[in-house]
């Protein structure tokens, strides 16, 4: 009874990886791969575009919530994703591995017989002064595989089809590791830096960050990069950013010599598996805050971010060491121009005409309350508006319990910092793809047999070529005018 | 010259070759209309009769390409970059290739037949490219600028054209095939190749850029990796290139490995082709994500 089930489990076992590695389902799989990917398109994924997502959960949130629970807005790590494509790879690895077993031992082997009926095949001649030697010289010459019985000779070339087949094939294996090596152990975050400032590589530099499955923050590289000039360039006319250029002086390790380097936002910084990237720019107002005896309460530069292309900015400023605790809104326009609505905007991206727009609030800014707070934000739930004010370069306003000081401002860069150890195995399996089709897709692959006429003299030639690739015809006819010359 | 003399030179290019493909249309609809007509005995043909309006088409098809080259050239030089950078050079340069897949498998397959389906294909791109998606020439954002964006999007409108070749050709393919079942080709297709060699050639374009398209989309994640820090991240545009890719090699296994031919293979060929399409209009207008560089 038991073993009976056993084999009858054992069997249904083999005839399940039988369908699955068979070519139809491998087709199947392949076409649902690509109709499985369109979803991921059309509606909006949280892991490119997060505030598409919750604007979609706010218009329509019935549809969002089933929408939600098929994963529609993370399709490309979905279950239902990874499932197909998983099977996909194990129907691939199924199929080619055993055939790559088969056509190893075949590169020693030598063609298969000749079969009886030549008349059959697609190209068939019979030569009436041709003989088997003159046969042989003319393939051995052409680099076909050859085997000479007693009465025929069968003969084969494009073994470089199959193997390029199997390369290509292969190296799509390698590829999907490539890409599952990176999302294991890879590392991705950003950090934003005003000119002139040091970034060290260690978890709280960031302001944000994430790791793969298995990779955790102790791997992090020891660099360290201190942003020592920003250049932007952009179109006098249109305003569109032309070149973006970071000089930055770069040390492997903290404390060992630091190199000047370059940064664009096409060459990136590179440290072994880790790179960083210029990913974004704008401008840091330099404000002083004093109290009313006109003591220093705060200095330094405040990052702001750019709203839109002519980096129209906004930001917040926040002093929790003077009493009562005070704060600004603040927006930052680099060219001043009156907008529409009486508001201030940007007119072109570069520095000409700064202004400092502030909104001054007094109270509790909630700091200590234990919730995490946006830096670039005023919590003003506990606090007074008590002044608007526009401020010039080096202008100095006085709010009544102190003052505030337009001094500057500063370029900072956002920097993406990115570890990838798989994406080497995707880019040579990628590689040796495309080699293995063109293996594949441009040899041709033919056979030829030649046998004795055993009622007439002379012999018969045929040929056959796979896939019905072209030339076989002119061939044949080469090697025919060859036999009798 | 100045940078908006050769913008202006460009445009007269682009008119010039949507005038020549225009004549070259004319020349093969009516290369197309006359050739059997009047003939008693349908299986011989006289092609003398229009042989000439035949020749005419591919001149003009001929000159149009040269014409097109040039437009694209000087866009190139007017804005001091490779004429990519937005839809409107994307279509010119795309029908540029298409213009030159044409005249390759002209000289190669003597496909001469293809030249009233090439000329109205061309037009229409021409047109839209000229009235909906045109923008004045200007340099490119930084994104933009690298060696992986002349060498991936070349690799891209090169397969491009080839891939709306073989949809043409399936096309064809699908129509003829109609006719046959329902008795017979109408006149003014009996001088087109058999099914089989359609069949055939549909499968040799594919088969022939398949591994170019391979390259385009690899060569698109280098560049991606090298400008935004991941080599594939699922944007839209992203996205729909792996569906033509993923596509594609279902048509080359269907074919290859399951045997499919002629009407099944024919649709599979006119759906990933579609796909193509698809990502090239619909993404580069509508979509989001951060290859839309149309300019619109
Ligand atoms: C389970 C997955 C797969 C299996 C079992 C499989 C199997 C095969 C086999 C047996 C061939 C033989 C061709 C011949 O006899 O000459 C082939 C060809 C090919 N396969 Fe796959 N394959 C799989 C996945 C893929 C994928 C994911 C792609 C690419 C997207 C792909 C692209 C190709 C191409 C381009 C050819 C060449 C067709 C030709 O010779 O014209 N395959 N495949």
């Amino acid at each position: 009874m038991t073993t009976n089930t056993e084999l009858d489990a054992r069997s249904s076992i083999r005839w399940l990886w039988r369908q699955l590695t068979s070519m139809r389902t491998a087709l199947i799989l392949l076409l649902l791969l690509g109709v499985a990917a369109i979803p991921g398109s059309l509606f909006p994924q949280r892991t490119q575009n997060p505030l598409a997502v919750s604007d979609y959960f706010k218009s329509n949130p019935g549809t969002a919530k089933f929408l939600d629970q098929l994963q529609i807005f993370d399709v490309y790590s979905s279950p239902w994703f990874s499932a197909i494509y998983i099977l996909l790879f194990v129907s691939l690895i199924g199929c080619v591995l055993p055939r790559t077993f088969e056509h190893l031992k075949g590169i020693r082997a030598i063609p298969s017989l000749t079969p009886k009926n030549l008349n059959r095949m697609e190209f068939h001649t019979e030569v009436v002064e041709g003989t088997l030697d003159g046969a042989e010289a003319w393939l051995r010459k052409n680099r076909f595989r050859i085997r000479r019985d007693a009465h025929s000779i069968s003969a084969e070339k494009g073994f470089m089809r199959e193997t390029g087949n199997l390369l290509f094939h292969l190296s799509l294996i390698l590829v999907l590791v490539g890409v599952a090596l990176g999302s294991l152990y890879g590392m991705k975050g950003d950090a934003i830096i005003n000119v002139g400032e040091r970034f060290i590589n260690t978890p709280t530099s960031y302001d944000v960050i994430s790791f793969g499955k298995l990779q955790s923050e102790k791997s992090l590289n020891p660099f360290s990069i201190t942003a020592t000039n920003f250049k932007a360039t952009y179109d006098l006319v249109t305003g569109a950013p032309s070149d973006f250029k970071l000089n930055a002086n770069v040390a492997n390790e903290i404390g060992t010599t630091e190199k000047s380097q370059v940064v664009r936002v096409n060459s990136p910084l590179t440290f072994g598996s880790t790179k960083v990237y210029l990913q974004a720019n704008g401008y840091s107002p330099l404000v002083t805050v004093r109290d009313k005896t006109g003591e220093i309460k705060y200095q330094g530069a405040v990052i702001f971010l750019p709203q839109d292309g002519n980096l129209t900015s906004i930001g917040a400023i926040k002093v929790p060491d003077m009493q009562p605790q005070i704060g600004f809104i603040g927006s930052f326009t680099p060219t001043y121009e009156r907008g529409e609505g009486g508001g201030a905007i940007s007119s072109y991206p570069e520095v000409l005409d700064p202004r400092l727009l502030l909104s001054i609030w007094t109270g509790d800014l909630g700091l200590d309350s234990g919730n995490p707070q946006s830096v670039y934000r005023l919590n003003t739930s506990e606090m007074k508006r008590i002044g608007l004010k526009t401020l010039k370069l080096n202008e100095t306003h006085d709010f009544g319990d102190g003052s505030i000081t337009f001094e500057g401002w500063t370029p900072w860069v956002n920097l993406q910092i990115v570890s990838d150890p798989g994406k080497i195995y995707a880019l040579l399996g990628s590689i040796l793809a495309i080699l293995g089709l063109l293996m594949s897709l441009f040899t041709r692959s033919r056979r030829i047999w030649i046998k004795e006429n055993q009622s007439k003299s002379g012999v018969e030639v045929a040929g056959l070529a796979k896939n019905a690739a072209p030339g076989l015809e002119n061939e044949i006819a080469s090697l025919v005018i060859k036999m009798k010359g | 010259m100045n940078s908006s003399d050769y913008a202006y030179l460009s445009n007269y290019g682009v008119y010039t070759a949507m005038a020549l493909f225009a004549v070259a249309f004319v020349a093969h609809a009516v290369e197309v209309a006359f050739s059997v007509r009047n003939l008693e005995e349908k299986t011989k043909f006289d092609f003398s009769r229009t042989k000439r309006s035949g020749d005419l088409g591919t001149v003009m098809i001929v000159l149009g390409f040269i014409s097109l080259l040039l437009a694209v050239i000087f866009r190139g030089v007017s804005a001091e970059r490779v004429p990519w950078g937005n839809m409107y050079e994307f279509s010119i340069t795309g029908a540029l290739a298409f213009t030159g897949a044409y005249i390759f498998a002209l000289w190669k397959y003597k496909i001469k037949w293809l030249g009233l389906p090439v000329a109205i294909s061309i037009l229409l791109t021409l047109g839209t490219a000229i009235t909906v998606l045109y923008v004045p020439s200007a340099p490119l954002v930084p994104a933009l600028k690298s060696a992986w964006l002349v060498i991936h999007v070349s690799a891209a409108i090169i397969s491009g054209g080839v891939f709306l070749l073989a949809n043409c050709i399936a096309g064809t393919y699908l129509i003829l095939d109609r006719y046959e079942e329902r008795g017979g080709r109408p006149e003014w297709a009996l001088k087109l190749p058999s099914l089989e060699s359609l069949d055939q050639l549909t499968y040799r374009l594919v088969a022939l850029v398949f591994p170019l398209w391979t390259f385009a989309v690899i060569a698109g994640a280098i560049w991606a990796e090298a400008a935004w820090g991941r080599y594939w991240g699922w944007d839209p545009k992203e996205t729909w290139a792996f569906i033509t890719w993923v596509a594609y090699a279902a048509y080359l296994h269907a074919r290859v490995t399951v045997g499919w031919r002629g009407r099944k293979a024919a649709w599979l060929c006119l759906f990933a082709g579609s796909t193509f399409l698809f990502n090239y209009v619909y993404v580069n207008i509508w979509g989001t994500g951060k290859h839309t560089y149309s300019g619109l």
